[in-house]
């Protein structure tokens, strides 16, 4: 089996985002990038499927593709790809921001030519928070889709996969091809070693352009402002239970 | 304008949800008809037909709808929306699931989780967790959007729009729904409860949660919710989160108990109308939203609570 893995540069999770003070976006000059955690998790499977690990027999997946849209430093989300375990990695270099619907069609070309058994995806970047790609490239491919997964198990030519839903748990059997979003405790993913940051290095990486994959990438929607939420004030401490449940009296929600 | 509102409901009752994103509709568009797709949910095509400013409700019924599943649905919303301008979502897990697949089917891309409407075709939506918040003009002819539903008040029951009935899609489909573990709770549902008491890491363990929160909710009548941490710990299952990835509510009281208060926590939480927090960290960031902070040990702090509530007549 095949697996193709699409992966996003964001912002690293652990900083904090700023807005330009003209409300022209958000500001990421001079701010680490990293991979998009939900793509780590799904790239993590994936290389769990070749290996054997996470439940899954050894060599499930034969090839496991990484796929990245983006600037030329988007390499550098492959090479980490690579560096977990992923063979060989695509980057489709563009330029500015590409939305959930351009992306999902460059990808639908990129399947199209590399004809994998299964592409996992992040459930959501957590740059834009749109949680779309996945769901639209199933819908471009007519392939079916299983969102949100905490547990992904292979049968012949089947997916079992439980989804986190908001009353719990639900599972499906999807056919092959199927696509899979990927939710927070599907896996935990490794520190790739230092061997392996090496090894990737010298895995191939092909580049193309939207042009060479003949997609229309042009936006739809047009943001017109960025601006920073409201803030909430602090309010005040209580030093006892007691004055708590008085002031939640005063306030009027008890 | 015409607007579809996809109702959300568990084919036994609407959900409030649904009136809120009614609510998100009439602001877009004046003929606003509301979608129920489900497997003997007559009763909940009559609960949407009530919601006030709906012209009216279509009624899809059919093996295939029962679970909501993203190819059944999509066959029957994308024939749907050539009578429309445009088709709205709740941001809910089968809203998130079923709207981009008709979207892209549509060659639209979709406006997620819109928190303001500032017209027919422009809208604020959060991105980074919260951290920014979006203008978005849309110019496409054919919109599909999701809607935050805490964000929006929910329209009245006061209506009295026509149910018709709509055909469901037959399949064969390339998924099958095999079994799901929903969580029984007396509790209310945590998105639309008007109290919610969360649990954090420092609770320890899933006993201790349980042991502790437990007993607080069913005092204040609310649902109970967790941390991102607490659930990667498993002391709560993964339907409690309330966060950027998890759900997001803005319930009149929220109770942080034992949360340090992370980005993507508060942006789950930061909406309620009152926030209290306790916690034995006097630096923790949740004192930063918290209208009332308690620095106390929670195991000294919930008790007293308890105590007090009871003494108040709670």
């Amino acid at each position: 089996m095949k697996v193709l893995v699409p992966v996003k540069r964001v912002l690293d999770f652990n900083l904090k985002v700023r807005v330009k003070p003209d409300g022209s976006g958000v500001d990421l000059s001079n701010l680490k990038m990293s991979i998009n955690p939900f793509c780590e998790i799904a790239v993590e499977e994936a290389v769990r499927m070749k290996e054997g690990g996470g439940g899954h027999a050894k060599d499930a997946a034969r090839e496991v593709v990484a796929v990245s849209i983006g600037p030329e430093q988007a390499q550098e989300t492959l090479r980490n790809a690579l560096a977990i375990g992923a063979d060989r990695g695509i980057l489709v270099k563009t330029e500015g921001e590409v939305e959930p619907l351009g992306i999902a069609k460059l990808l639908k070309a990129i399947v199209d030519a590399e004809k994998p058994d299964l592409v996992i995806l992040g459930k959501q970047a957590i740059d834009d928070d749109n949680n779309a790609t996945g769901q639209m490239l199933a819908a471009l491919l007519d392939w079916p889709q299983a969102t949100f997964a905490s547990k992904i198990v292979l049968h012949e030519g089947k997916a079992s996969v439980t989804r986190e839903v908001d009353g719990g748990l639900q599972t499906l059997d999807v056919d092959l091809p199927a696509i899979i979003t990927t939710d927070l405790r599907l896996n935990e993913p490794r520190y790739a070693s230092l061997p392996n940051i090496m090894k990737a290095k010298k895995k191939p990486i092909d580049v193309k352009t939207p042009a060479d994959l003949g997609v229309d990438i042009a936006p739809r929607l047009q943001v017109t402002k960025t601006v920073e939420p409201g803030k909430r004030q602090a309010g005040i401490k209580v030093k006892t239970a007691a004055e708590l449940v008085g002031k939640l009296k005063e306030a009027g929600v008890l | 304008m015409a607007v579809l509102v996809i109702a959300e409901h568990d084919n036994s009752s609407l959900k409030d949800a649904t009136n809120k994103v009614v609510t998100a509709a009439k602001a877009m568009g004046v003929d606003v008809d509301v979608l129920v797709a489900g497997s003997n949910a007559g009763g909940v095509a009559q609960a949407a037909a009530k919601i006030d400013g709906v012209r009216k409700v279509l009624h899809a019924d059919g093996a295939t709808l029962a679970k909501q599943l993203a190819e059944a649905m999509d066959a029957l919303i994308t024939p749907l929306a050539a009578n429309y301008d445009a088709i709205v979502f709740p941001a809910s897990t089968t809203g998130k699931n079923v709207a981009p697949r008709v979207a892209a089917k549509l060659d639209v891309m979709q406006v997620s989780n819109i928190i303001g409407v500032e017209g027919a075709d422009t809208f604020v939506r959060p991105i980074y967790a919260g951290n920014a918040l979006i203008t978005v003009k849309d110019s496409q002819a054919k919109k599909v959007i999701t809607v935050q539903p805490t964000a929006f008040k929910a329209a009245g029951n006061g209506g009295s729009a026509s149910v018709e009935t709509v055909p469901a899609p037959s399949g064969p489909f390339k998924s099958a729904f095999v079994s799901e573990e929903m969580a029984k709770s007396d509790r209310p549902e945590l998105t639309a409860a008007k109290r919610v008491v969360s649990g954090g890491r420092a609770l320890g363990s899933s006993e201790e949660f349980h042991k502790v929160l437990d007993p607080l909710a069913d005092k204040l009548g609310a649902a109970v919710g967790a941390s991102r941490a607490a659930v990667d710990a498993g002391y709560a299952p993964n339907d409690y989160q309330v966060g950027q990835t998890g759900k997001v509510v803005a319930p009149e009281l929220y109770v942080a108990v034992g949360i340090s208060g992370a980005i993507q926590h508060l942006a789950g939480m930061k909406d309620s109308k009152i926030i209290v927090a306790i916690n034995k960290d006097e630096e923790a960031p949740i004192f930063q939203v918290a209208d009332y902070g308690l620095v106390q040990d929670y195991k000294t702090a919930v008790p007293e609570l308890m105590d007090e509530l009871t003494k108040a007549g709670v």
